[in-house]
């Protein structure tokens, strides 16, 4: 069960993969980055379940948030071009 | 055991796999020339070691790198970003025969290096003689400090780790002060 469960999340990890190599947009790839960092949330736990350590779950949680943090960072790039400014106040200016 | 047996192979598996996903990734990142697809990739590559690191059972050490590759180095990358360009200028020469040789030859001897090195898990391994059994059986009793690695970190090498908490302290000063000072020029 757990190696069927592993192989498969292999094999999306390398369609997120060719998708970030390959992706037209930068969009693509920001969603590429975002998918890969889950599906390395599940392997990890995934692998944890399989070796008989289910103590690899913590683990997963905090990649979790990362992976979070991260993508809202890059969008928030995106949008704004820089980090240094206050979200809020600069999104009224904007509109 | 047949379990167990089923895990080691599936475990090996994931090893190659994810060693070249690692290879893919270098060798995308040396062919892109738009600097944000490169960040995006250079965070998937963080992913992929920390996975790595996870499968040799170096926990804390993947909790490092997905914490500081994954999140921090993108993040500081995009605002390196920010401030300058993200397109590469294209390279000079075609292909550079002399730095190609020298990479290659540092490459061979960094891989003959490791071939002294004790087998992965050795117990019979020179870091497994020294002062862990020491550790392991008065650490408790010494330190107060009921985890082992707690007790090494924060009692054993307690100023080493003071060092290392200034030098991270410091470093982190210094990321925000030029982050804040980029906003304010901004405003004006």
């Amino acid at each position: 069960m757990f190696v069927a469960a592993t192989l498969a999340i292999l094999i999306t990890m390398a369609l997120a993969l060719t998708r970030a190599l390959l992706g037209p947009t930068i969009y693509d790839r920001v969603l590429a980055v975002n998918a890969f960092g889950t599906k390395t949330v599940l392997l990890i736990a995934v692998l944890g379940f399989l070796t008989g350590r289910p103590d690899f779950l913590d683990i997963s949680l905090v990649y979790a948030l990362i992976n979070f943090i991260g993508t809202i960072a890059v969008l928030k790039f995106l949008k704004f071009g820089d980090l240094g400014t206050p979200g809020s106040e600069n999104s009224e200016a904007d509109d | 055991m047949a379990r167990q047996e089923g895990g080691r192979v599936i475990e090996i598996l994931v090893d190659i796999v994810l060693l070249s996903f690692l290879a893919v990734m270098a060798v995308g990142i040396l062919r892109l020339r738009n600097l944000f697809a490169v960040v995006m990739l250079s965070g998937i590559y963080s992913l992929i070691s920390a996975g790595l690191f996870v499968t040799m059972d170096a926990v804390d050490v993947a909790f490092t790198e997905a914490a500081v590759g994954g999140g921090i180095s993108t993040v500081l990358m995009l605002a390196t970003l920010a401030l300058t360009t993200d397109k590469e200028k294209e390279p000079l020469a075609n292909l550079q025969i002399w730095p190609l040789l020298a990479v290659f030859i540092t490459g061979a001897a960094l891989i003959y290096g490791t071939l002294d090195m004790p087998s992965f898990g050795d117990p019979q391994a020179p870091i497994h003689l020294h002062v862990a059994d020491r550790y392991v059986a008065e650490g408790p009793g010494a330190t107060g400090v009921p985890n082992i690695v707690t007790a090494v970190l924060a009692s054993y090498r307690s100023y080493d780790t003071m060092g290392e908490l200034t030098v991270i302290f410091t470093a982190g000063i210094g990321v925000m002060l030029l982050l804040g000072a980029g906003s304010r020029r901004r405003k004006d």
